[in-house]
């Protein structure tokens, strides 16, 4: 991804704690927190913290916690989430708006509804997904931005 | 409406915050964080019955500047500080979810859908 642009990137690198739910976000705030202090465009900003808030999510849920690699440009923002969970046996199955696998007990704490895959979509302008059963699942989110200070 | 009009409104308890001039135009009302953040685009208040801290972290990505928790739900401590910390006013009403919404959207309120 590195060759779509010359200017170096801001990278941040987190570990997503994968036991403890009500710390799911914590990266996604650091992210959202120096987004506003670099100047970019609000909504820009809001599209990049709901993406990786739902991914930080889905890793704590489903896949005990992983890491997310963040790389910030003067025109976009790559996020790269990866975990060694079970992996997705239906990538375009878990694309679809309200298919979840997660258990009763997510649902219990607001979360679970089937809509965390197809969100991030909607909220990237590219988003892949390459996941192996029983390996893992590495998700790659570019989101486009505009109105940075640089 | 100006939030000291909402607090008055469902008779509510202010956890943290203090601009009660703040204006808020548009809210929604949602137990799953999962639809709130699917679904809501530029609400400025959440009234929600979930009280752990995925509330605050929802409304803090969605940029609001309010949450209420419904049903006479009190959030521990340490939702409240994370509020605090993020800027979020925090309320708490002994109205249920339909009811609160009906006081809020009967004044004025609306959801920013129609």
């Amino acid at each position: 991804m590195s060759n779509k642009s010359s200017v170096e990137p801001i990278t941040q690198q987190y570990v997503i704690p994968g036991t403890d739910f009500t710390r799911a976000g914590e990266a996604s705030s650091k992210v959202k927190t120096i987004l506003k202090r670099l100047g970019y465009d609000p909504d820009a900003i809001r599209r990049v913290a709901i993406a990786m808030y739902e991914g930080e999510i889905n890793m704590v849920i489903h896949a005990h916690g992983g890491t997310a690699k963040v790389e910030i440009f003067p025109d976009r923002v790559e996020i790269a989430l990866c975990d060694q969970g079970p992996g997705i046996s239906d990538v375009s199955k878990a694309m679809e708006e309200g298919y979840s696998t997660a258990p009763d007990e997510v649902r219990a704490l607001g979360f679970g509804a089937g809509m965390g895959l197809p969100n991030m979509k909607k909220c990237s302008d590219d988003m892949r997904v390459h996941s192996i059963i029983g390996k893992g699942t590495d998700v790659y989110m570019t989101i486009r931005v505009r109105g940075t200070g640089n | 409406m100006k939030l000291g009009n909402i607090v008055e409104l469902l008779d509510a308890k202010v956890l943290c915050g203090d601009d009660m001039d703040m204006e808020i135009q548009t809210a929604c009302g949602s137990d799953m964080m999962s639809d709130a953040l699917a679904f809501i685009e530029d609400q400025a208040m959440l009234l929600t019955g979930l009280i752990n801290p995925q509330s605050v972290r929802t409304a803090e990505m969605l940029d609001m500047r309010c949450i209420c928790f419904v049903r006479g739900k009190m959030p521990g401590d340490d939702v409240v500080e994370l509020a605090r910390e993020r800027g979020i006013t925090v309320l708490t009403t002994r109205y249920r979810m339909f009811s609160a919404c009906g006081k809020l959207y009967q004044a004025g309120l609306r959801g920013g859908d129609c």
